[in-house]
Order: C-alpha cells, then sequence, then structure tokens
C-alpha cells in the first residue's frame, strides 16, 4: 500500500462528498423531516422528566441533547440501512469492481467516509443546530472533549460501514438482500440506542446491547458529547469502538471472499 | 354507481394480479413480512422501555398508551398495505410515466393507487392487531354501545385519515422531485406522532400536526372517548366522536389538491 493507494482513497471520498452535494434541494427535504421528528422524540422523551429528575443518570438536558445528537446521526451511519453494494452484486457490476486494482470493499468505503462527511455537516448540523436554539442543550466544554467527539463519531461511521457491508455481502448468496438490510436495521435502531438510549433500557437489555458493535455507532459517540464518558473512559470508549471497526471489517473482507468464490456472473 | 362497481371491480383485478405476483416468491415474501413485523415492533419497544422507567406517561398508562399505539398502527399499516407505494410516485414523474396515465381512461389517482400492493406490510398489521388485543385485555374497558361504535369507526377513520394526507402531501412531487422526502414529515412522522398522547407535545407541534394535520383523530380523541378518560387537553368532548366526519373532510381536501396539482402538471414532454 503505497502513497498512490491513498491518494485514490481520497479522490473517491471526493466523489463520495460530490455525490451528494449535487441534491440540494433532497438535503433541505431531509433537514426537515429529521427536524420534525427531533422535536417529537425530545418531546416524548421530556415527558419522562416531569415525574423523574433523573433517569439513569441522564437530566432533561442532557436527554434533549441526545436526541438531536441521535437525529444528527441517521443519515452519517444510514440507521434505516443501505444497500448500494448489494445492488450492484446483484446486478453483476461487482464484477467491474474486482478487476480494479483496489479491493472493492476498500473503495466503497472510501466513497462511504467522503459521503458522510457531507451528510455529518449538512444533514447532522442543521437539525443539531435548531435543537440547540430551542432546548438547552449539554455541550462540551473543553475542546479535547470536542476532539474525541469527532474522532468516535468518525469511528462509528467505519464500524457502521463495516456491519453495512455485511449485510450487503448476504446479496452473494441470495437475490432478495432486502430481508438482511431489514433485519440489519432493526437491530442496530435498537441495540445502537438510537430509540431510546441503552442506560434507559432493562438491565438484561443493556447487557446484551453493549455485547455487540452497535453502541459503538450511536451511545458511545453520544456518550463522549453529554459528558458520560469522561478522563480515561474517553480512552476506552474510542478502543472499544477501534476494535468493532476492526472486527467488523476482517468479518467483512472474509465473507466477501467467500462471496467472490461463487460468483458467476453472466455476459461478454 | 355503475362506474363506482366497475372501478371496485377493476381494481380487485388488478390488486389479485399483483399479490399472485408477490406470492410467487415464497421466501421473499416471509423474509420481509417478518423484517415488517420487527421493524414495526421496535416502535413498541421503545415504549416499552419508557414505561420500564416511570409509571405513566403524560396520565397515560402504558396499557392505555399501548391502545394508542395499536389503533394509530393498524389504520396506518392498512394505507402502507393500499398505498404505501406513493413513496414511489416522485418517480413516475420524473420518468415521464406519469404522462402515460393521463390518456388512458381512468382516473390518475386510481391508477397510481392501482399500481402496486405490497402485501408484505401485513407483517405491520399482525403486530398491531397483538398489541391491540394486549391493550384491550389489559384494560378493563366498560363497554357500552357508543364505545363500541367508536372503536369500530377508528381504524377506517384513520385510514381515510392517513390515505387523504398521504395523497395531499406526495402531490409535492408535481412541483419538485427531489423535495419529495419532505412529504415524510408528516406520513410517517403524522404516524409517529399519532402513537403517543397528544398532550406531551408542545402546542406548536400539537397545533400543526395534531389538528390542522388532523392526526390526533387518527387515535388521540376516540381513545378518550373509549376510555371514558378526562383529555388532559380539556378540549371539546364532541372532538372525541368527530374522526369520522373529519375524515371525510380530509378526503374531500385530498381529492381536490390531487386535482388541482394534475391540472397544472408540466409534463418534462419527450
Amino acid at each position: 500500500m503505497g502513497l498512490d493507494t491513498l491518494r485514490l482513497d481520497w479522490e473517491l471520498a471526493r466523489r463520495g462528498y460530490a455525490r451528494y452535494a449535487a441534491y440540494p434541494a433532497a438535503t433541505i427535504a431531509g433537514v426537515f423531516v429529521n427536524t420534525v421528528f427531533g422535536f417529537m422524540r425530545a418531546f416524548i422523551l421530556l415527558a419522562l422528566f416531569e415525574q423523574r429528575d433523573h433517569i439513569a443518570g441522564y437530566d432533561a438536558s442532557a436527554t434533549v441533547t441526545y436526541v438531536w445528537l441521535g437525529q444528527a446521526l441517521i443519515m452519517t451511519i444510514y440507521i434505516f440501512g443501505w444497500q448500494d453494494l448489494a445492488l450492484r452484486i446483484r446486478s453483476g457490476d461487482i464484477a467491474g469492481d474486482l478487476i480494479r486494482p483496489v479491493h472493492p470493499l476498500r473503495a466503497s468505503l472510501a466513497f462511504d467516509l467522503g459521503r458522510a462527511l457531507y451528510h455529518a455537516i449538512y444533514r447532522g448540523l442543521p437539525p443539531l443546530l435548531v435543537g440547540a436554539l430551542v432546548f438547552r442543550l449539554v455541550l462540551p466544554a473543553d475542546p479535547l472533549e470536542w476532539l474525541a467527539f469527532v474522532i468516535s463519531v468518525g469511528l462509528a461511521i467505519v464500524v457502521s460501514y463495516g456491519f453495512r457491508a455485511i449485510y450487503n455481502i448476504v446479496a452473494f448468496w441470495t437475490t432478495d438482500h432486502r430481508g438482511a438490510m431489514f433485519l440489519g436495521a432493526v437491530a442496530v435502531n435498537l441495540f445502537s440506542g438510537f430509540i431510546v438510549p441503552v442506560a434507559f433500557f432493562p438491565d438484561w437489555l443493556a447487557a446484551l446491547a453493549h455485547a455487540t458493535p452497535f453502541p459503538s455507532m450511536v451511545q458511545l459517540p453520544i456518550d463522549i458529547f453529554i459528558g458520560r464518558a469522561t478522563g480515561g473512559e474517553v480512552l476506552g470508549t474510542l478502543a472499544v469502538q477501534l476494535v468493532w471497526a476492526v472486527v467488523l471489517l476482517v468479518i467483512a473482507e472474509r465473507l466477501f471472499a467467500f462471496g467472490v468464490r461463487r460468483l458467476v456472473v453472466q455476459g461478454g | 354507481m355503475a362506474e363506482l362497481r366497475e372501478s371496485l371491480s377493476l381494481y380487485r383485478l388488478l390488486i389479485a394480479a399483483r399479490v399472485r405476483a408477490q406470492l410467487q416468491y415464497r421466501t421473499s415474501f416471509a423474509i420481509e413480512t417478518v423484517a415488517a413485523f420487527l421493524v414495526s415492533f421496535l416502535d413498541f419497544v421503545a415504549i416499552l422501555v419508557i414505561f420500564s422507567n416511570v409509571p405513566q406517561l403524560g396520565t397515560w398508562s402504558v396499557a392505555q398508551v399501548a391502545l394508542l399505539y395499536a389503533l394509530a398502527t393498524l389504520s396506518f399499516a392498512f394505507t402502507d398495505l393500499v398505498i404505501g407505494h406513493l413513496d414511489g410516485f416522485p418517480a413516475l414523474i420524473r420518468d415521464g410515466n406519469f404522462d402515460l396515465m393521463l390518456v388512458r381512461p381512468k382516473g390518475t389517482l386510481f391508477q397510481v393507487i392501482t399500481g402496486d400492493f405490497q402485501l408484505r406490510r401485513l407483517g405491520r398489521v399482525a403486530q398491531a392487531l397483538l398489541v391491540l388485543g394486549y391493550a384491550l385485555n389489559t384494560l378493563a374497558i366498560d363497554w357500552t354501545p357508543d364505545r363500541a361504535l367508536v372503536l369500530a369507526l377508528t381504524v377506517p377513520s384513520g385510514v381515510l385519515i392517513y390515505g387523504s394526507v398521504w395523497v395531499a402531501v406526495i402531490c409535492i412531487a408535481f412541483w419538485t422531485v427531489e423535495g419529495r422526502e419532505a412529504a415524510n414529515a408528516f406520513t410517517y412522522g403524522g404516524a409517529f406522532l399519532a402513537q403517543y398522547p397528544m398532550n406531551i407535545f408542545d402546542r406548536w407541534l400539537r397545533r400543526f400536526l395534531g389538528y390542522f394535520v388532523p392526526m390526533a383523530f387518527i387515535a388521540y380523541f376516540p381513545a378518550l372517548h373509549v376510555l371514558g378518560k378526562t383529555d388532559p387537553l380539556g378540549l371539546p368532548a364532541v372532538l372525541q366522536v368527530a374522526s369520522p366526519v373529519v375524515a371525510l373532510a380530509a378526503a374531500v381536501v385530498a381529492s381536490t389538491v390531487w386535482r388541482f396539482a394534475v391540472r397544472h402538471y408540466q409534463s418534462a414532454g419527450g
């Protein structure tokens, strides 16, 4: 792996960014929807604090901050699913990717990182800003916490990519990848802590969630932002995310290799 | 009347063909039905997790919220089954295929609605029925004829309201194909809102999505009547039985918006 490959990754990431920057009206519409849902989710969880001051260490401000960060992560890590790779496998386009000098998963990861940057800025920040204007959010005081949060979101994107790649690679074995995608999205929505914070779960469900890579996609970056993880815990959190990122990428790569071995593409 | 009968039989014919086609792929159908069941179940898991931390939400108990959830989800599931593919309608405009519909001897809306019928969405119906069973079983409802009637009319009214909102907001595609996702705030957003007690939302959100887009009539108002519960918002009791009227009004508005949009449609040509 030389500088040339890194240069190529960079170019692919820029294409990923540009691909999504080309549709500003779609972005505005999406921001509108994410914002409306953000308000609904915020009011629902705030209703819990009419009866209690704290739930599992969250106060009202931390909970509202959690909601708006979650809304900002929806597109950034594609919480509701992604099927681009599966569609390339199904159509046979993957054959074209295979003869290129970069591993298809690496190329698609680079593209996805560029896409995620666009979505983080243009789909993530606007709802977060609206939330910050209307509600009192908890903001990190220390620049280092901001830095740790940005790194954590970056790792969350890679972890989510690894998992998305795995349920897309299923398309090598079945022409119907949508079922796998839906089931994958269900797992992400629940166990990542996106729909309700993992800390609100009953103990057994929280323990189950923490044994999976899913909190690394949503809950862990949020924990850093709202200060649930501090000091050395922040490094521990980032380490957990890094481990899951590597594990999922390796599994995806192995599965992909198996899939390619049984790939038959028609046509000349 | 004869025209209506003809439309209905044509509808049955077209939908039967779509259903037969989907049942050809049994495994896909089974997996996607189960997936629809689970996706829908997530929303209810959220409610259960919330209630594992507090005994009530805005004076509503878990079984009462389950009733709201079940009524809202059942209405939404049936609407989704019949016209959920309207989400793909903007593609018809973009590809120019809507022009074809204009020259056929049937209404455009009829053709769009018969364009698909996703049987797998029955997974959501099944999930909502389970929760409804749980709610009705747990709540000691003091049944009277009027309560039974209100409950029976809730889901048909809800389907008509959701359907009307869906048709009205998807008309945005006649002007901007890219911005069509904005419609989701009303369709999916409204469906989400209706699962919860209206009184926990801030006033402006209630006014906008609860009354203007009449999501409060999907489950909240009828549930108050069925439960014999005092409205935490203190609104007139007549609203609790008004859902069918609101539904008919919504249908009139939606068909007016649709006709207005089609009249102003300018094809991309070609």
